[in-house]
């Protein structure tokens, strides 16, 4: 089965779990920038966790199948619709072959996922579908998705049709203003106490030249004791690096895997998925929390302890 | 030896040597990874070792950061006795000069040293790769003859080619793929520091070393045909 993109939209690529294993040869994970919507999306379409999606960002595409297919989009609103009909975010649907299936702007959030029952097909490059723009590599031919691209969808059980239909999940409102929590560190006593305080006290906006790499932010001046170069070492998704003009930029699924800025706190896994969905302008701001006290949390909502 | 560890989010720890780039430091970093690895323990998801530092990413649903902490506290940093430590060297075959290398006489007249002597200077060390970063498959080197460091070029290229040896500052190292930059061009490898479509992608680990081996234009040609043939298999020495 074939997905034609009609109108490719504005950044869409082919993405999935991310690329693991290959940070000490310098190629860094990609994968969903949010990756809860995305498994949910998938999800919701009966697939195994880890099939590629096609990730929207700000404008999503135009498409149509060339055999019937059922579909679930989960993170951003996007005014989705099939034939001019709206669809909604957190329930799968079927479309016919030769239906078009249509995404606008994002008007809460930014990301969208597009799940297809089957999964999209493309081949896996080090151990991952995902496309990793910097490198050029993985997903659809290394590339963004542009308009004329034809995606192949692969093999599902049609009689789990009727089942998949009655999934159901809550769809997400997205606030324009967030606080996501962070662990300190690993470079925190970099900076003066007056620069994490700063930090922890003030609101910062995420800047229009946020990409996948990294959301920029731009705020007050967080002050270092001497400066925020360091001998370069790890980064991981969410790191939150300092640069010298003394603003933050949080690092997000394409970032590189090493970097020479102090970097002053780490985003905890879960609240990264809010930051995919920042919009340019969007307010930042930053809690801390203790490690312990979030891995005990996870340990306690994972096997359901109070 | 000290140990500091760092927390790095909740899925990721730094094991930290030391501030500077230093081989024993560096050493120690590799030899942590070594350990872990032969531990095989659960709920690790992978290693990436720099400079000075190792970073863990691990799942903390199967491993919490104060267990792991506790199994890294294991690792004693002795070094095997009696074994001495043999370095892995990679030969990398380098045209130098040329078209290939299009800095090089710019170079020899800024340094007043013939193009022969940097060549010979920069082919007789044999370099530490310290950590892969900045690109797939790029090497932070070590060890490059302080009569052969340059300033960085004052107006980067925006494309080099893949393979590219350059100098910048007091480092050397290969472009593994065609990308913008500001080092002197000395010189380039037929061989690929990182093809996505190869059984291990990326030719060279942090820990092994790298040695310059002065080849000819027509070598440099039979050894990319050998390339792209899937023919070439990498020179090592264990010395």
């Amino acid at each position: 089965m074939k997905m034609y993109i009609e109108k490719a939209g504005s950044l869409t690529t082919v993405q999935d779990e991310g690329r693991f294993g290959y940070m000490e040869y310098g190629v860094g994970e990609s994968g969903a920038m949010d990756r809860y919507s995305y498994r949910l999306a998938n999800k919701l379409v009966g697939n195994e966790n880890g099939e590629a999606a096609l990730e929207f960002t700000f404008i999503g595409a135009d498409v149509v199948f060339n055999s019937d297919a059922i579909i679930a989009y989960m993170g951003a609103e996007m005014n989705a619709e099939i034939d001019g009909v709206s669809i909604k975010r957190g329930k799968p649907y079927e479309i016919y072959e030769g239906q078009k299936l249509t995404f606008g702007f994002a008007i809460n959030g930014l990301r969208a996922y597009l799940a297809v029952a089957g999964g999209i097909e493309v081949p896996v490059v080090m151990d991952s579908r995902s496309t990793n723009l910097k490198c050029q590599m993985g997903g659809y031919m290394g590339r963004k998705i542009e308009t004329g691209d034809a995606l192949t969808i692969g093999g599902f059980d049609y009689s789990k049709k009727d089942a998949l239909l009655k999934n159901k999940v809550e769809a997400p409102t997205y606030s324009d203003s967030i606080c996501v929590r962070v662990i300190k560190g690993p470079q925190d006593d970099y900076f003066t106490d007056e620069g994490l305080n700063t930090f922890f006290n003030t609101t910062y906006k995420v800047s229009p030249e946020s990409d996948r790499m990294g959301i920029r932010l731009s705020g007050e001046t967080i002050e270092s004791k001497n400066g925020m170069d360091i001998v370069s070492d790890g980064i991981t998704f969410g790191s939150i690096q300092v640069t010298s003009s003394g603003q933050p930029i949080i690092l997000m699924a394409d970032h590189q895997t090493t970097g020479g800025y102090a970097k002053i706190a780490t985003v905890v896994s879960e609240d990264l998925q809010y930051l995919a969905q920042a919009r340019p302008g969007n307010e930042v701001s930053f809690k801390c929390v203790s490690l312990q006290d979030m891995q005990k949390g996870l340990i306690h909502r994972l096997f359901g302890k109070k | 030896m000290e140990m500091r560890f760092l927390p790095a989010g909740d899925e990721a720890l730094i094991v930290e040597f030391g501030m500077e780039i230093d081989d024993e430091i560096n050493r120690k970093v590799q030899r942590l990874a070594d350990f872990i690895r032969s531990q095989n323990i659960s709920g690790i998801r992978e290693l990436l070792p720099t400079f000075r530092s190792l970073m863990i990413f691990y799942n903390s649903n199967v491993i919490s950061y104060k267990k792991l902490i506790g199994k890294i506290k294991h690792f004693k940093n002795d070094k095997e006795e009696g074994v001495a430590e043999k370095k892995k060297i990679l030969c990398v075959p380098c045209c130098y000069g040329s078209d290939y290398g299009p800095d090089l006489k710019e170079m020899s007249s800024r340094l007043g040293m013939s193009t022969e002597e940097i060549i010979k200077l920069h082919s007789q060390s044999d370099y530490k790769i310290y950590m892969l970063g900045f690109q797939p498959g790029f090497t932070y080197l070590g060890g490059l003859d302080k009569r052969i460091h340059m300033p960085r070029l004052d107006t980067p290229r925006t494309s080099i080619p893949a393979g590219s040896v350059g100098i910048g500052g007091n480092q050397t190292g290969v472009y593994p793929v065609a990308s913008p930059g500001g080092w002197w061009l000395i010189g380039n490898t037929p061989i690929e520091f990182y093809n996505p479509q190869r059984e291990k992608p990326v030719l060279c680990n942090a820990g092994e070393y790298i040695r310059f081996i002065q080849i000819s234009i027509s070598d440099y040609e039979s050894i990319q045909k050998d390339v792209k043939d899937n023919k070439y298999n990498p020179e090592y020495v264990y010395e």
